[in-house]
């Protein structure tokens, strides 16, 4: 897996999905349309603002609230390559692994990134580098079982390949 | 062990599971609605999978933008229905026959104790109330579990939840578990179960239970759940007859936490925005005017929250600068409401009565908020938004506030009544 650079865009604890993707735009499955209003209920400008690769650093709880996938899906297709959090709320981790978005835990590496910052992410290994401030983190490591839906590059890929094999 | 780690391994194959222990569960009953189906149904197609795995185990049901409220929304339940006819599913509910999903699966009878359900939608939680272990998931897992059958899950550890004491006058299921969230904090059971228990619990009936269970999720838990006892059987004897399996936690099970609530010293609750665990006496929040209330959802919609804010509304008119929005959660408590007389009750008092959906507990439509709007709900989310434009203020509450509230035009308690 490749090293995953991007500049940081910060939030900070219980980021929910209804300010991830709002319902009001739930009304379709296109993601380029989710994306289009991605964050738009905390941060009008972060459409306008993100670039391919950027990263969200969040606090606690981040994708708190609904079981929507359109809410990584939304992040995911806005371009951003990767989210480290203090801790995320169970359905969006899993729907993140599910849909293949990189999510990462680590509280160090989240408390003390700003935005701005430029991380350098190393999905194979864990390693966070703040490449601003010069410090560098160890993301907790997946546990074994969610490691090979993450090889397959998704539960959908997983559960084809699972089906394909009897 | 406990009761979520029993029906795991019963349906993983396994003698014992233990917290932290990944697990292939078999699963009894998967759902999806015309938010989440759509996406599942796309997925699903990826995966190749062709036919379902079993036709009478997936139940989708049009209920979150329904009756279709635009174009887009219509293609969406168009997608879920082609596709219920095309793989000839049991259980699908379109807009006439369909309910909020979380009061009509117990209604139908398709949860029962024992089982194991997933589904694509995060108040999916709220089946613990039967003895059930039922958690929200995603698009894709409902997908996969299409598929399949089984979805991975991971055994969480257990909070047990200990109620003791008498409820006072108007208090219920709502203002106990708004008060848990507020001691708890909106990520205090984070992949966590909350077991609840105690004789507080023993002695709710079964709409109490469900509205309880249906919140775990505002305070981060993967499931909330109630052991089985005389009121789950006299529940599931008034909606099924097919058998199931109870099971009950050990008197040794293992809890990583247990935290004890005195019931007789909770007030009336209300969460103020815009996070569930801002959970508030009302006496506290009696300044605070509204412009809205609304009385419904997979919360409380049932007939008892009906049958509370139509004590309260009888004979007396709402405030002339409140709209009051009361939407039976399915058909069934919509008939019930008409034949008990509450229907009369609503729209004497000046109240919208609405068709099931979940509509604006979402900020979906039938009473989405204005630029800097109040609006007092028992529903059960208050984030930034939720009800319509960001700048407007969800309060959430029981049906005996709603009531009240839209009476007095702000946020009050029955007592304040004249």
């Amino acid at each position: 897996m490749s090293v995953l650079r991007g500049r940081v865009h910060r939030y900070g604890d219980h980021v929910n999905t209804d300010v991830i993707i709002p319902a009001r735009y739930l009304n379709t499955s296109d993601a380029a349309e989710l994306a289009a209003h991605c964050m738009e209920d905390i941060d009008q400008e972060f459409v306008k603002r993100v670039k391919p690769g950027d990263i969200i650093v969040a606090d606690e709880n981040f994708g708190c609230g609904s079981s929507r996938e359109q809410a990584p899906l939304a992040i995911k297709t806005a371009g951003v390559s990767c989210v480290i959090a203090v801790s995320f709320a169970r359905i969006f981790f899993r729907n993140a692994i599910n849909i293949g978005l990189p999510v990462l835990v680590s509280a160090e590496a989240a408390r003390e990134t700003r935005a701005g910052d430029e991380l350098a992410v190393d999905l194979a290994t864990g390693r966070i580098e703040n490449t601003t401030q010069n410090r560098s983190y160890q993301a907790e490591p997946f546990p074994e079982f969610l490691q090979e839906i993450i090889a397959a590059g998704g539960l959908t890929e997983y559960t084809k390949q699972r089906l394909a094999q009897g | 062990m406990t009761i979520t780690e029993k029906i795991l391994a019963r349906h993983s194959g396994q003698a014992e599971v233990h917290p932290g222990q990944f697990v292939m569960a078999r699963v009894d009953l998967m759902l999806g609605n015309d938010i989440t189906a759509p996406l599942a149904i796309e997925e699903f197609r990826k995966m190749s999978a062709g036919q379902v795995a079993d036709r009478s185990r997936v139940v989708l049901v049009a209920d979150h933008y329904t009756p279709n409220k635009d174009i887009k929304s219509a293609e969406q339940c168009r997608v879920m229905r082609e596709f219920a006819l095309a793989q000839r599913l049991e259980h699908f509910w379109d807009t006439g026959r369909a309910g909020v999903e979380h009061a009509l699966l117990p209604e139908e009878g398709l949860v029962a104790p024992g089982e194991c359900i997933i589904g694509a939608d995060s108040h999916t939680c709220t089946y613990g109330a039967v003895g059930a272990f039922a958690t929200g998931v995603g698009s894709t897992d409902l997908a996969a579990t299409m598929a399949t059958g089984e979805c991975w899950l991971r055994v969480p550890p257990s909070i047990k939840m200990v109620y003791r004491g008498k409820l006072k006058p108007w208090v219920g299921g709502k203002d106990l578990i708004l008060y848990t969230i507020g001691q708890i904090g909106v990520s205090g059971a984070l992949y966590q179960t909350l077991e609840f228990c105690g004789e507080t619990i023993e002695a709710l009936p079964m709409s109490g239970r469900l509205t309880m269970c249906n919140m775990a999720i505002e305070a981060g838990a993967k499931n909330g759940i109630i052991n089985p006892d005389a009121e789950t059987e006299r529940f599931m004897k008034s909606v099924t007859s097919r058998p199931y399996t109870p099971v009950t936690s050990d008197p040794d099970a293992e809890y990583i936490r247990t935290v004890e609530v005195d019931c007789a010293q909770i007030e009336l609750q209300v969460s103020l925005p815009h996070l569930p665990e801002n959970a508030r006496p009302v006496r506290e929040a009696r300044d605070i005017t509204i412009d809205q209330s609304v009385i419904g959802s997979c919360t409380n919609g049932r007939i008892e929250d009906l049958r509370v804010a139509a004590e309260i509304l009888k004979g007396r008119k709402i405030h002339p600068r409140v709209r009051l929005i009361v939407i039976p959660a399915t058909p069934r408590v919509h008939m019930q409401t008409i034949k008990e007389g509450l229907a009369e009750v609503f729209l004497e008092a000046g109240a919208a009565l609405s068709a099931p959906t979940c509509g604006p507990c979402l900020g979906g439509h039938m009473g989405v908020l204005a630029r800097g709007e109040r609006a007092v709900a028992t529903t059960n989310r208050n984030f930034v938004g939720r009800m319509g434009h960001p700048e407007s203020e969800v309060y959430l509450a029981g049906p005996a506030v709603a009531a009240a509230s839209a009476v007095l035009g702000r946020i009050a308690s029955p007592e304040e009544l004249p």
